[in-house]
């Protein structure tokens, strides 16, 4: 075995309350992809800030090439070859692709910035990630999937020995994550350690050489790939068994309850769709990033506006403005845009899910304190989100708590029908599954669920019925009996129902 | 309360430094049933300062700013004066009520106006309240027809300069417009609708906030404090002066409300935190004053104070200070010795 290009020995971090690093100990060798597994609060996070000189480490050491280092800054460790890809692209959507690339080390001359050095620097770069696109064009003009492979590029160009990826792939579709991985795979040839973080269990199998599983800030061990089944790895990552996740396997049984959402030739930003949602009945919506799901999941929650077609809620035929006249019809949406779409990051966890509440009520009524504390710890315990403190700035939550929040957000206004739009991405399994359970519970009580996930199998655990949409057109619906399968759902996808 | 320490402190120090040039700075007295003293003027003074600066405050919690609120004290001021100025007898109660109720009236109507362009049309707060700003002194000007008004009127001379219940009545009115303020955004539910619309509009909106009217409301109310604090200046000299009346007074106010630590990111904000502010800047006012500090130098010697307040507000300025003097410390003290308390 080759030599650790990274040796990371009794790393400690502590934060006020938290030990968020306890001992751990990490290698990585150069030309492997290497993944960090573990739960959200595992310390996966802390890990990498460590290394990137983010945070500074209260005990341990750090060795790159054989040589102790200590980086006191991003900059520092970029400088030594450690570049880091964030989950969420840190880079100016005003700025030119080029810039982004080149941003802070631009090509001078006498001072001045080269700029047709530096396109032409940053297309052969995104060539070398068979990415062909026009440089001079504002990085806010391209895809978020592309954004990340810009962010990428930059990584690379750094001289980089080590390449950090933090979730790179949450917002990528299935076509952009094969081009992600060629691009790892030719990164790797080069003799370059790759850190993956990614809470895709089967992008891990596809793609990662190793892995090194952290719980609760601890190590639990570090593993060939090939020789540690799914199964094993995930009791490994949350220390338990997973009889509860298999249980929820049963289909569920076709709904007959009364119709309560009709939606007839409904078109907006999508084509025209009809679709009927039962009350207790989940559906599930299939299709790649950018087919429509959430299109139409504005539409029925008001967010667009419908420029064609008739909606009925409970047998009324309403025209929904805005969200709030959504809501009063019993509508409720949870965003798969956290950060934008979702949280308030300045407020405190109880004022964050009582926001929906109140909004409802006005400004002239104000939910009671003792009220909104009940509330508050009712559904703290019933999601289990941690740490258990309502008076905590949401922003200090990890990802999976922050998602737990919204989502009691808007069951605490019972709604009629909920609209999840990928409550699960970039969570954990044990928050995933726990969601999950919860889906199962609020349908078995009567509650309509719009489902929306890129995973096709959540998809068919827990819908009713799935309905296909391929480029902004609902293309089939699909009654989830036995014949339906993640094969049978990707093939409509692929070939846009047509028989 | 944490958060109040650091501005609470500063103001402290400001007073103390008065102390010592003059002689009974804290003294209070009666005299004649009314109370007065230092501390008394500087929150009488202060009073128009704090009003706009609290309407401010509101404006800056929904991620906004209101450039227009000078302007708008000059016009408030001017139509109230020209107002009284037409009543038969200016001493008429009812004339004068409903010169205020005819100023106060313009100020909302501008605000919503502002707030119209901010909520509905969609043009950044800065530009949208920078056309009144500098259109509001041409309507002061064409209001007042570019002379001075002076008018002699006894009710309307109580509004910035009369006495109450042995107070100024000015602090009266900040005091009600506070509680008020106090009381619909923190005992009633607006103040988590606006720290929720400026922490982020579009969740909020899809949360089911109302957020445009939210933001139209927001701005009139700001216009209303600065249509009061006009009334108050132009009752204290009797006269409205449609160029000069409030000049400046905007940015006095969004230093009073960034020093009272709400964030000109929008989201929290601070009450207590912009009052202190408020006199703060009106305490250093008087200060500049009472020291004797060169006419010519005192915009410099007011830039620098406020310079060295702000750095003392900001947590990353302290953290740096307070570590690089920390930093040379350890090695005086070797390892495992006791540390004994020099002297």
């Amino acid at each position: 075995m080759a030599e650790a290009i990274l040796r990371m020995t009794g790393i400690g971090k502590e934060f006020p309350g938290v030990r968020a690093l306890d001992g751990v100990d990490f290698r990585l060798l150069p030309g492997e992809v290497h993944a960090l597994m573990g739960e959200n609060g595992a310390g996966k996070s802390t890990l990498i800030k460590v290394l990137t000189g983010v945070y500074s480490i209260d005990s341990g050491e750090i060795e790159l090439a054989g040589e102790r280092v200590a980086f006191t800054g991003p900059l520092e460790a970029q400088k030594a070859g450690i570049s880091t890809v964030y989950q969420e692209v840190n880079l100016c959507p005003n700025l030119s692709v080029a810039e982004n690339v080149f941003i802070g080390r631009e090509p001078r001359r006498f001072g001045r910035i080269r700029w047709r050095e530096m396109r032409r620097r940053a297309a052969d770069l995104l060539t070398r990630l068979d990415l062909a696109i026009d440089v001079a064009k504002p990085l806010s003009h391209y895809s978020l999937a592309i954004q990340q492979m810009v962010a990428i590029a930059r990584a690379i160009d750094v001289d980089a020995r080590v390449l950090i990826l933090d979730e790179p792939t949450s917002s990528l579709d299935a076509g952009e994550v094969a081009q992600l991985f060629r691009v790892m795979r030719r990164l790797k040839e080069q003799g370059i350690a790759i850190l993956f973080v990614s809470h895709f269990l089967d992008q891990i199998y596809e793609i990662a050489d190793r892995m090194t599983i952290l719980r609760n800030g601890r190590l639990v061990g570090e593993y060939v790939t090939a020789e540690l089944p799914q199964v094993e790895l995930v009791g490994k990552m949350i220390g338990r068994e997973l009889a509860e996740l298999e249980r929820l396997d049963d289909r569920p049984p076709a709904r007959t309850s009364d119709t309560l959402v009709e939606a007839a030739e409904l078109g907006g930003r999508v084509a025209p769709f009809s679709l009927t949602i039962r009350e207790g009945e989940v559906v599930g919506l299939a299709g790649l990033l950018g087919s429509g799901r959430t299109e139409i999941a504005r539409l029925l929650f008001g967010a667009d506006h419908a420029a064609t077609g008739t909606l009925r809620i409970g047998g009324d035929q309403v025209t929904l403005r805005t969200p709030r006249a959504a809501m009063a019809r019993g509508v409720a949406f949870c965003s798969e845009n956290r950060r934008e779409e979702g949280l308030i990051p300045e407020l405190t966890v109880r004022e964050n899910l009582i926001l929906a509440l109140q909004a409802r009520r006005g400004w002239s009524r104000p939910v009671p304190r003792k009220k909104q504390d009940e509330l508050v710890a009712k559904y703290i315990k019933a999601l289990n989100i941690r740490p258990d403190n309502p008076e905590m700035l949401i922003r200090n939550l990890s990802g999976g708590n922050q998602q737990k929040v919204l989502l009691a957000r808007w069951l605490i206004l019972e709604p009629r029908l909920l609209i999840l739009d990928e409550p699960t991405r970039g969570i954990d399994v044990g928050a995933k599954a726990e969601i999950q359970k919860l889906v199962v519970e609020l349908s078995d009580g009567g509650m309509a669920v719009l489902f929306i996930s890129a995973e096709l199998d959540e998809v068919l655990r827990l819908s009713h019925k799935v309905a296909v949409l391929r480029d902004r057109r609902l293309v089939a619906e699909l009654p989830n009996d036995d014949t339906l399968t993640t094969d049978v759902l990707m093939e409509t996808i692929a070939s846009g129902g047509a028989k | 309360m944490k958060r109040l320490a650091w501005p609470a402190g500063i103001l402290a120090a400001l007073l103390l430094v008065n102390l010592i040039f003059t002689d009974h700075f804290f003294q209070i007295e009666i005299k004649d049933g009314h109370l007065y003293g230092s501390l008394i003027d500087i929150f009488r003074f202060g009073a128009p300062l704090i009003l706009v600066a609290l309407g401010m405050t509101l404006v800056i919690a929904t991620k906004g700013i209101d450039l227009s609120v000078g302007s708008v004290v000059a016009i408030a001021g001017a139509m109230a004066c020209l107002q009284i100025s037409t009543l038969p007898s200016q001493d008429s109660i009812g004339g004068v009520l409903g010169a205020i109720g005819i100023a106060l009236g313009l100020a909302v109507a501008l605000g919503i106006g502002n707030g119209f362009l901010v909520a509905i049309v969609g043009i950044q707060p800065i530009i949208a309240t920078l056309i009144l700003m500098v259109a509001g002194r041409g309507l002061a000007q064409l209001i007042t027809d570019g002379q001075i008004i002076t008018i002699n009127s006894a009710p309307y001379k109580l509004v910035g300069g009369g006495y109450w219940l042995t107070l100024p009545f000015g602090i009266i009115i900040v005091a009600v417009v506070l509680a008020l303020i106090a009381f619909v955004t923190r005992r009633l539910a607006l103040g988590l609708l606006i720290e929720s619309v400026g922490g982020n509009a579009e969740a909020s909106r899809l949360s089911g906030i109302r957020a445009r009217g939210l933001l139209i409301v927001v701005y009139a109310f700001c216009a209303l404090c600065a249509g009061i604090a006009g009334l108050m200046i132009s009752s204290n000299v009797s006269s409205a002066d449609g160029n000069n009346a409030g000049l400046w007074i905007e940015l006095d106010a969004i230093l009073a409300v960034v020093i009272g630590g709400t964030s000109l990111a929008g989201g929290r904000f601070s009450l207590g935190g912009t009052v202190l502010g408020a006199l703060i800047i009106q305490t250093l006012t008087t200060t500049i004053y009472s020291i004797g500090v060169p006419p010519e130098t005192t915009l410099l010697f007011k830039a620098l104070v406020v310079t060295i307040v702000c750095l003392l507000q900001s947590p990353a300025f302290r953290a740096k200070v307070f570590r690089s003097r920390r930093k040379p410390a350890p090695p005086t003290v070797p390892a495992g010795e006791k540390v004994t308390v020099r002297t």
